[in-house]
């Protein structure tokens, strides 16, 4: 095997127990990392009773995983993955960094997590020497102390000369935040600070299995690939295609917090009731003035998109994040009715430090705001916070509420879809017409009403991770900007903004061929591969459990928001029509091989020789009939 | 530069974006893989944000070759850079002792001492760092500045401080 270290480490936080395992070459050919590997070994192991497995419950299990090109791929990531306490299906969640790279250089393509620790720990690993260790000292603390003291307690052990070999760097790490301690639902998985693999809720899954952080350093080189001549040719042209996206390097995604609004009109503002604005005040130039960094990225980026920002006068004087990216933007931005960067950088600042993912958090507070407004949730619900539009304290005094779970931050803390549920019953109304979320999931900033933007009808409503805007639905099924193609990255593993370029996207198998030795053509990977990966998430999906469960029939859709008519701006008027909304979802289940009601068909089951998947669905199937 | 006379690797540190393509480049041209803690150039990272490419500087005594017990460590005339014998060195340590910046290591799977030899001249990690535009690594010609280089042979942690208090400010600085 080539581009793979040749093995995981399975952790049984329960006994403590650790040990290495090995996964076949037949398996990894056809699922090869990441988010693909994930969602056959979650499958594997809790297929037969995924409806009963809590995700907050000790049975769950989480996983870090790399993929065979994950460092020799310019911009590597790691997926993190289980079963979803968002959308109890399984979510690929990927963030960038050097994580998956130490952990490849210390021998490790991955980590599994299974039980549940009795009290705070954090796993240490440096090459083989491998140490769960308590983290009581950890707990509670957020996530630029949690990042200091480890690096701290590391340097005390490594970074004084060891052993007379001169210095390690630091390790990398992974780890919550208090959001992912106290069980949020929206809670992420974090990396640096301002780094989170925030779709699917993982935070709160190494929340409930008392794992703080996972540290890693590994001393080793990346492992050996069939062809490191071509692999090393290819990478460089890889590299060259990325160079040449020169505003895209320089502004990253934060120009479109005033152009996806200014101009596509797709932008979140207050809870989706616009989608449009036109406020210079939140142009990228507006940004710029924070910049301390112009190009920040991860191991191996050609791109570096990210930039830092920080505030460092004024009441909100010390925040420190990145650009803020555009998902930042607009959830912690417009989303709340903010359109100046102060505002948007400190609270985009607290959520990474409270150890909430962005988008998710983002789309609670407007969520929360426009009950507010509407006089659904009073002055007095909100325990005495005057949750206006455009004020950055009230969010921010709300999000600790959330952090802490006092008084309606309890509620809050399950996430939008499921707070809305406890609300529509204590206040007996329909809170679930303001919850901008498709299976459980905060949908990302990329609205569909004005068509002016890459996401379609399809893409959220027949996403297998819901809401996440990285990986969106899309018809013809074997194209660059499907989910089929989403999971080709998510499984590599590496950063879809490498991919973006056609060049990038025409030598990746051939890169794929250099690195692993595996001859995958397109054809092979949207006809299979990407194709098992994609059947086996939607029947988790349906699946479902043990609290609430999706009926494609309801819940194949875009939000009720979505179908009112928008209000401002050069596309006023336009809204989701039902009729095409229809259409399109039976379109596209014919082009996935689902029956009409989205159900993966025998035939098209048994033809990847996902049997048990078929027999898991037939229930289902007749339920639905 | 090919106009002969010692050449430097010019750092500026908070032009560092942490791509690390300087640490492919390097250990992809001095030992055929990619590898980071294997790199001539490593980037240290002990503060998210502030990355420290951590590489010698060819100081004017060069402690580290005076340090040598076997005299496995040599200058190059041509360039300025220290020089690894890989078969006298007895990875005993006393080079990196011997550093104010602790920048030398041992190889992390083999028992040499490892020091930047700027690629005979032409340092991959700088032409790495120029094809980005970041240009945190620069490549200069020694003369025309009369400076001591040893000033640049800090440890990571130095920098580090330092470079957290100018762009995050004092306070912050404080809590590192």
């Amino acid at each position: 095997m080539r581009g793979y270290a040749g093995k995981f480490l399975e952790v049984d936080l329960s006994s403590g127990n650790i040990k290495e395992i090995k996964i076949g070459e037949d398996i990894l050919r056809q699922y090869i990392g990441g988010r693909g590997l994930a969602v056959k070994i979650l499958w594997d192991r809790l297929g037969r009773r995924w409806e009963d497995v809590d995700p907050l419950g000790p049975e769950n299990m989480l996983l870090l995983l790399t993929g065979p090109l994950t460092g020799f791929m310019p911009g590597g990531r790691i997926c993190v993955s289980g079963k979803s306490p968002q959308s109890n299906g399984i979510v690929g969640s990927t963030v960038g960094g050097e994580f998956s790279i130490e952990l490849k250089c210390a021998g490790y393509d991955g980590l599994i997590f299974t039980g549940t620790s009795e009290k705070p720990v954090y796993l240490s690993i440096k090459d083989s020497d491998i140490d769960l260790k308590d983290a009581g000292h950890l707990w509670g603390k957020n996530a630029r102390e949690t990042v200091l003291t480890l690096t701290r307690e590391w340097w005390k052990d490594y970074g004084s000369l060891h052993a007379g070999r001169g210095l390690l760097k630091e390790p990398a790490m992974l780890y919550i935040g208090p959001a992912g301690e106290k069980l949020c639902r929206v809670a992420a998985v974090t990396h640096k600070w301002a780094h989170a693999a925030g779709y699917g809720g993982y935070g709160a899954v190494m929340g409930s299995k008392w794992l703080k952080a996972i540290m890693v350093k590994g001393t080793g080189p990346l492992p050996e690939v069939h062809d490191m001549e071509k692999t090393v040719e290819i990478a460089d042209k890889i590299v060259e295609a990325a160079l040449r996206m020169d505003l895209f390097r320089r502004w990253g995604t934060a120009s479109a917090g005033y152009t996806t609004g200014a101009e596509s009109s797709s932008e979140p503002v207050m809870n989706w009731q616009e989608e449009w604005h036109d406020e210079e005040s939140f142009g990228v130039n507006e940004f710029e003035r924070f910049w301390v960094k112009r190009f920040w990225g991860d191991y191996g980026c050609p791109i570096t998109c990210l930039k830092i920002a920080v505030i460092k006068s004024g009441p909100l004087k010390g925040a420190v994040t990145d650009n803020p990216d555009y998902e930042n933007q607009a959830y912690l931005g417009t989303n709340l009715g903010i359109f100046k960067p102060e505002g948007n950088i400190y609270l985009t600042a607290l959520a990474d430090d409270l150890g909430f993912c962005g988008i998710q958090v983002g789309n609670l507070l407007g969520f929360a705001a426009e009950l507010y407004q509407r006089g659904i949730l009073t002055r007095e619900d909100l325990g005495g916070i005057d949750l206006k539009w455009g004020d950055a304290g009230a969010f921010a005094a709300l999000m600790k509420l959330i952090v802490e779970r006092k008084g309606i931050g309890d509620m809050l803390a399950e996430g939008t879809y499921r707070a809305a549920l406890k609300i529509s019953e204590i206040k007996g109304v329909d809170a679930l017409q303001y919850a901008v979320v498709s299976k459980g999931i905060g949908i990302g900033a990329h609205g569909i009403r004005s068509e002016k933007d890459y996401p379609h009808y399809v893409s959220y409503a027949c996403s297998v991770q819901g809401g996440d805007h990285t990986s969106v639905a899309y018809v013809p099924i074997d194209h660059g900007g499907s989910e089929l193609a989403a999971m080709l990255y998510d499984s590599g593993v590496f950063c879809m903004f490498t991919f973006f370029s056609p060049e990038t996207q025409r030598l990746l198998w051939s890169f794929l061929e250099s690195v692993t030795g595996w001859k995958i053509t397109p054809e092979e990977w949207y006809n299979a591969t990407a194709r098992r990966i994609l059947h086996i998430q939607r029947a988790a999906l349906l699946l479902g459990g043990p609290d609430l469960r999706w009926n494609p029939k309801i819940h194949d859709d875009v939000p009720k928001r979505w179908y009112e008519p928008l209000g401002k701006g050069p596309f006023s008027g336009k809204a989701v029509d039902r009729d095409r909304m229809r259409e399109s979802i039976s379109e596209y289940y014919r082009a996935a091989g689902w029956d009409e009601n989205g159900i993966p068909t025998s035939e098209e089951l048994r033809r990847l020789g996902l049997d048990d998947v078929d027999e898991r669905l037939e229930h289902i199937r007749q339920s639905l009939k | 530069m090919s106009d002969g006379g010692l050449i430097w690797i010019y750092r500026n540190y908070e032009d560092c974006s942490g791509c690390r393509r300087c640490e492919i480049a390097c250990s992809l041209k001095h030992e055929g893989k990619i590898w980071p803690e294997a790199s001539r150039v490593r980037v240290f990272m002990l503060v998210p944000g502030i990355e420290v490419p951590h590489l010698c500087a060819q100081c004017h005594d060069y402690p580290c070759v005076e340090a040598c017990p076997v005299g496995a460590l040599s200058t190059s005339k041509e360039t300025g850079a220290v020089l690894v014998d890989k078969d006298k060195c007895i990875a005993c340590g006393k080079c990196i002792d011997a550093c104010p910046g602790k920048v030398p290591f041992i190889h992390p799977s083999d028992n040499y001492a490892v020091i930047c030899d700027l690629c005979g001249g032409e340092p991959e990690c700088v032409k790495a760092c120029g094809k980005g535009g970041w240009n945190a690594l620069q490549l200069v010609r020694r003369w025309g500045g009369e400076h001591d280089m040893k000033l640049y042979a800090k440890t990571p942690e130095k920098i580090t401080r330092d470079l957290v208090a100018k762009l995050y400010g004092e306070e912050m600085a404080e809590s590192v």
